[in-house]
């Protein structure tokens, strides 16, 4: 379709049977102006110059952040080394004496994201698999709906969710849980991104073709043996994609997480205790009032400089899969 | 053939057949008591903190008095700036991908991916820029215009990802009648393919101005305070929004100010989830129209 109205678009263009300067004629007969195509007259340029210049604004985003989260950083790694940074296993920007080592930042933020994946990953696919194996109609579309209500969801209200229902639940049957802590934010985290898992695994599992189905069934297959040896493992790199997205979710997630977790920057993988996560400490900072030039400042910028390129990565390889996998079927 | 089958299978075989099913009802099970347990927590405990008193106050120390009036005005404010800036850049964008660019060029696949990418960047990256670029940079200060410009480049992804999902969703027939009578690009676009794809524009527009309601990490960097205790009169007011307020009462140790927090939260649900069903059941009624 578009290919077709490129070529007749191309055809459009002004095609001039005599070579303006072999014919001077031409102009003078005041024919130039028909042979014009419509579509060089000053508004239609205008209109492709105005469309053309508001994509720019999606690449000039890009470049915007990595410029500016890097200008930064570089301020801050021109104080701390890079190594140190890396390496480093004490955070303790804001009070005497100043460690930046982003590692207890990073084992939050993994505690968080890994915890949410636990929780989200079997719920996720399995209501992705019971949603497309299994029902139909508007049986499903009202279901989606429901997950897309939970999906809807403003974060800072699950972090309310978290603080005052899943942690004094929780404190019930574990007495020696913190007030604020990683188990409360990983289940909160992990309700926040079921909708993410099940959206985008269920439109994997339900581009597998019928074909396949049907020799399956052919075959004698019944129909939990049919979606999980043939539907789940040819939709593989659709779930992937789903548990890679719902990961960058789950540690780019900020105001539950620095409602529920707390800001106790350590090393500490067990989730009874309070952690803080990268998002968390960013938030902890912008709290206060922090002046441009300082190490605090500059600080926020390297965080999330190291956030933005996980993510990234993240839903580039997401995103590869997805393509590859789509390609590949149609 | 499925008699045959049960004669012969034992119990065990019957149970596996059956707990896929099982699972998967009960894991969406979870997800709705979930949602369910979220309103109820929210319901019971902020319902009696509902009043005009408190719809029309400003914010104080004594959570008696406290009202959510400035966030209410600030969530105004902020969402007519972030929708006066998103929605024509988004459609746009979107106009120029799927009608303009030539498809097979690598530019047009490059925006294509930053875009898809964008959308997964997490929304306090964009605070980081906001606070960078917009109140740093051109000194826009820790004002509304800062707050809505770094909005709409948070749900721009959004809006440009539904404009070409609707573009794309129009019929062919009606694209060639239109070019067929001569119609240059610009008339084909604005008088046919955009009252066509109008209802799943608005379903964009809608599921991203909802997201932006409810977002509030990038403000705080932006630094959106919590207590304003004045109505913003301009674009370069300081402000401060319904989420940041709840925030700011969920931090608190006070029982009290977590009620005070839910009864923002039912405020702000009827916003964002108001929003959301409309969306849903607009693109439902889409659907149903193609078939």
């Amino acid at each position: 379709m578009q290919m077709a109205l490129g070529k007749t678009r191309r055809v459009e263009q002004p095609v001039s049977p005599m070579e303006p300067s072999k014919s001077r004629k031409s102009r003078n007969l005041g024919l130039r102006r028909s042979w014009r195509s419509p579509s060089s007259t000053p508004l239609e340029s205008f209109a492709t110059f105005l469309v053309w210049s508001c994509s720019l604004v999606s690449v000039a985003t890009t470049i915007g952040i990595i410029v500016f989260l890097t200008r930064e950083a570089v301020e801050f790694f021109q104080q701390i080394s890079i190594w140190e940074f890396i390496t480093g296993t004490q955070w303790s920007p804001l009070w005497e004496p100043k460690h930046f080592g982003i590692l207890p930042l990073l084992s939050g933020t993994l505690v968080v994201g890994v915890g949410a994946c636990l929780i989200a990953v079997p719920i996720g696919a399995l209501s992705a698999l019971f949603l497309s194996e299994y029902t139909a109609g508007s049986w499903r579309v009202g279901m989606k709906s429901l997950l897309e209500v939970l999906a809807g969801v403003p974060s800072v209200v699950y972090g309310f969710f978290a603080v005052t229902f899943i942690t004094p639940q929780l404190r019930t049957f574990i007495p020696d849980l913190e007030v604020f802590n990683a188990l409360s934010a990983a289940i909160v985290v992990g309700i926040m991104i079921i909708p993410t898992i099940a959206s985008v695994s269920q439109d994997a599992f339900q581009a597998v073709p019928r074909e396949l189905r049907e020799a399956a069934y052919g075959l004698g297959a019944r129909k939990y043996q049919v979606a999980c040896t043939v539907v789940f493992p040819s939709a593989l790199s659709g779930f992937i994609a789903s548990v890679i997205l719902g990961f960058s979710r789950a540690i780019g997630e900020t105001m539950a997480v620095s409602l529920a977790a707390g800001a106790t920057p350590n090393m500490s993988w067990n989730p009874v205790h309070s952690i803080q996560t990268m998002t968390a400490y960013i938030v902890q900072v912008s709290l206060g009032d922090i002046s441009a030039g300082t190490i605090e400042y500059s600080s926020l910028f390297a965080v999330g400089l190291t956030l933005f390129a996980m993510t990234l990565g993240a839903n580039v390889v997401a995103n590869f899969i997805v393509q590859k996998f789509q390609g590949s079927r149609v | 053939m499925s008699s045959f089958h049960h004669q012969k299978t034992s119990l065990f075989e019957r149970f596996k057949a059956e707990s896929l099913r099982l699972a998967g009802v009960f894991s969406l099970l979870f997800a709705f008591i979930c949602l369910f347990m979220l309103l109820y927590q929210v319901g019971v405990q902020g319902w009696q903190y509902l009043s005009w008193q408190f719809l029309n106050g400003f914010p104080s120390r004594f959570p008696a008095q406290a009202g959510i009036k400035s966030a209410i005005y600030g969530t105004i404010w902020l969402m007519g700036f972030t929708a006066l800036f998103s929605i024509p850049v988004g459609i746009m964008t979107g106009i120029y991908l799927e009608e303009y660019a030539s498809q097979k060029s690598w530019v047009t696949k490059l925006i294509r991916v930053n875009i898809a990418n964008l959308a997964g960047i997490p929304s306090i990256v964009y605070g980081l820029l906001g606070l960078a670029f917009f109140v740093r940079q051109i000194h826009l200060g820790r004002s509304i215009l800062a707050g809505a410009l770094t909005m709409s480049l948070l749900i721009l992804p959004i809006v440009i990802l539904t404009t070409i999902e609707a573009l794309k969703a129009v019929q062919v027939s009606i694209r060639l009648a239109a070019y067929g009578v001569g119609a240059t690009r610009r008339q084909v676009i604005l008088y046919h393919l955009l009252p066509e794809a109008f209802p799943g524009i608005v379903t964009g527009i809608i599921l991203g101005l909802s997201r932006a309601i409810g977002e509030s990490a990038p403000l705080l960097l932006i630094g959106a305070l919590s207590f304003v205790a004045f109505v913003p009169e301009g674009p370069l007011d300081g402000f401060t929004v319904l989420a940041i307020q709840i925030f700011d009462w969920v931090m608190r140790p006070q029982p009290a100010f977590h009620s005070l927090a839910a009864a923002t939260i039912i405020v702000l649900l009827a916003f964002t989830l108001g929003m959301n069903s409309l969306a849903i059941w607009l693109r439902i009624k889409m659907n149903r129209g193609k078939q």
